[in-house]
């Protein structure tokens, strides 16, 4: 699953991110042409349409959370190739790229973090690394910040963009569904908050997962979030798709997410919250 | 109507000769010679065919018009099936069947997908792809067996969940994350057996058990081989190879650890011996409901929990330094 066909593919919003360093870069979206320091100073969001442009793990940090406060989790668990997986290129390169790429080991980072002075877990998914598909080590990463949360009592915060399972670990990708939302459950049970922020693009195995098991669900505006992709849903069904189908306006509407927040707002929105769910 | 796959063909054509052969009703001892030797030499290469299947053509058995299903297993080795419809919030998807049994005396809450025998039948439960009402009925049944007090076991077998527009906006993502965040925490013994092709997020909306058991010929898998070929080869041709790649196949699952139990089929599939299938299948469950039944509560939602979590291939990089350096 998961891993759909998008028009708009990985490396374009990579083509979009690169081109930030430039003058001027174009819109994912509304496809305007605009000046990138306009976009930088806007929270990298497009003035024209308000569309939110991916931010960098980094950036997300920065953003969201208080300055210093951020402590990783488990950056030192990498991933096996059990399957020994080749496709047109082995499953263990494709990692070696990715890890190389991102200067990351893998498609999630979690740690502790406060945010406006409240004390919780946080997972940020980084969609640069194999488009942020969850394989064992997100899983498992995960499930350990799950537990960590636990232990402290804490609330748990999961940034979410991915194009779903990894394929190349077969079967064992597919059982992180189940592994997270085991301790998800686990989670629940002991009444604590798991709040999720659905950024573009969010799809397939991660969406019917972990994160459309929030207790309140987020979306940054205009994200595309799904289980199935538009393309495959096209070919199953042999009609166009209608304008906004799946976006996050369109999951609201369709009363499959609490509330669309922007940028400029979602701090002081996850402050609020945090007040009213925390122990 | 017996129907062949395509690397059953030289199967077909020497079950065709050895037939043509019989009608003939010669007494002719030659004749019957010839039988015989033909009879032998199908034996044979039954067993080299059957024996020797490739992860594709093993996709194609357990995706075979003929494999037996839910259906065929309620009636053969279970009594008294009260079906029970409806997900009370949108409607009854016909994907997915469900109800209270009697499996070897014991009742029971039995739910699965259910492809359909015959193109009309087929067309109403869609191919056995289920829609969000379909897990949501699934989901009903589930907790009711809880309150009653009753063991779950389903039956497995979907191309996946159905990838529509409804289906999308009626929160097929969803469906499927409450069903495996509820299973995990279901206070009575669950056992799922994938009966023919586990089709991804759609099949493990079913699949999060105490017991996943699975028939010899089934498949269980992250993404078909069509969509995964599709994908990584850019060629939907390539769904051979990438069958072989995705490790789907019964024997490859029980070693990374996503199935607990292998209940072997007749040679050559569940479809040529039905019966025998149903009875194994029948011995299997009675084995693994009486070994989980006997755990109190608190220690099968742990275990259950515990089996899960160790799904999965990590290591631990010994140079920590990036942790250390950000605490
Ligand atoms: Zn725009």
């Amino acid at each position: 699953m998961g891993w759909f066909k998008r028009q708009k593919s990985a490396e374009d919003i990579e083509k979009s991110s690169k081109n930030l360093e430039g003058m001027w870069l174009k819109c994912n979206l509304c496809r305007a042409i605009i000046y990138a320091k306009e976009v930088e100073r806007n929270q990298k969001v497009c003035p024209k349409c308000d569309y939110h442009f991916p931010f960098s793990v980094e950036e997300r940090i920065a953003h969201l959370t208080d300055e210093q406060s951020f402590q990783e989790w488990d950056a030192d668990i990498v991933p096996e190739d059990a399957l020994e997986f080749v496709d047109t290129m082995s499953y263990s390169d494709r990692l070696l790229a990715a890890q190389k790429k991102t200067g990351k080991n893998e498609a999630i980072v979690s740690g502790q973090c406060t945010i406006d002075g409240h004390v919780l877990g946080i997972g940020i998914f980084n969609f640069r690394f194999m488009g942020g598909s969850m394989g064992s080590v997100v899983g498992e990463k995960i499930c350990r910040a799950i537990d960590r949360s636990l232990d402290a009592k804490m609330p748990f915060l999961l940034i979410t963009t991915s194009g779903g399972a990894r394929m190349q670990e077969g079967a064992l990708s597919l059982m992180q569904m189940a592994k997270t939302a085991s301790a998800l459950a686990r989670f629940a049970e002991a009444r604590l908050p798991f709040i999720v922020l659905l950024t573009d693009p969010t799809f397939g195995g991660v969406t019917a997962s972990v994160a459309m098991l929030g207790d309140v669900i987020l979306a940054e505006p205009k994200a595309l979030i799904g289980f199935a992709g538009p393309r495959v849903i096209e070919q199953t069904i042999k009609q166009r798709l209608p304008d906004g189908f799946q976006r996050a306006e369109f999951l609201l509407e369709h009363g499959m997410i609490d509330r669309i927040v922007s940028r400029k707002n979602l701090k002081f929105e996850i402050h609020s919250l945090l007040q009213y769910v925390s122990p | 109507m017996k129907e062949y796959l395509d690397f059953e063909k030289p199967i077909r054509e020497l079950e065709e000769r050895i037939t043509r052969l019989q009608k003939a009703g010669s007494k002719k001892q030659s004749v019957q010679d010839q039988i015989e030797k033909q009879t032998i030499r199908l034996n044979d290469l039954e067993i080299e065919i059957y024996g020797n299947l490739t992860p594709w053509q093993r996709s194609q058995i357990a995706r075979h018009p003929q494999r037996p299903s839910i259906s065929n297993y309620l009636e053969l080795i279970t009594q008294n099936f009260l079906e029970l419809h409806g997900d009370r919030l949108f409607g009854d998807d016909r994907a997915i069947i469900g109800g209270f049994t009697q499996i070897n005396e014991q009742p029971v809450m039995v739910i699965g997908q259910e492809k359909g025998k015959t193109l009309k039948e087929r067309m109403q439960r869609n191919f056995g792809m289920p829609n969000p009402e379909g897990y949501r009925k699934a989901l009903r049944l589930m907790k009711m067996a809880e309150k009653f007090k009753r063991p779950i076991i389903t039956f497995i077998d979907t191309p996946g969940a159905y990838p529509g527009l409804e289906a999308e906006q009626r929160g097929q993502a969803e469906a499927i994350a409450r069903n495996l965040l509820t299973m995990a925490r279901l206070r009575v013994p669950i056992i799922a057996i994938i009966t023919g092709e586990g089709g991804s997020g759609g099949a493990l909306a079913l699949g999060v058990a105490d017991r996943v058991l699975i028939l010899e010929h089934s498949i269980y898998s992250v993404i078909s081989p069509e969509g995964c070929a599709a994908i990584l080869w850019d060629d939907a041709t390539k769904a051979a190879q990438a069958a072989s790649a995705l490790k789907l196949t019964a024997p490859e699952l029980i070693k990374i650890g996503v199935v607990d139990e292998v209940i072997s089929e007749p040679l050559g599939g569940a479809h040529r011996d039905v019966e025998a299938t149903a009875l194994h299948l029948q011995q299997t469950i009675q084995t693994q409901l009486r070994q989980i039944s006997a755990l109190p509560v608190e220690t099968l939602l742990r275990e259950r929990d515990e089996k899960f979590r160790r799904m999965g291939a990590i290591r631990q990089a010994h140079n920590s330094s990036h942790e250390k350096a950000s605490t």
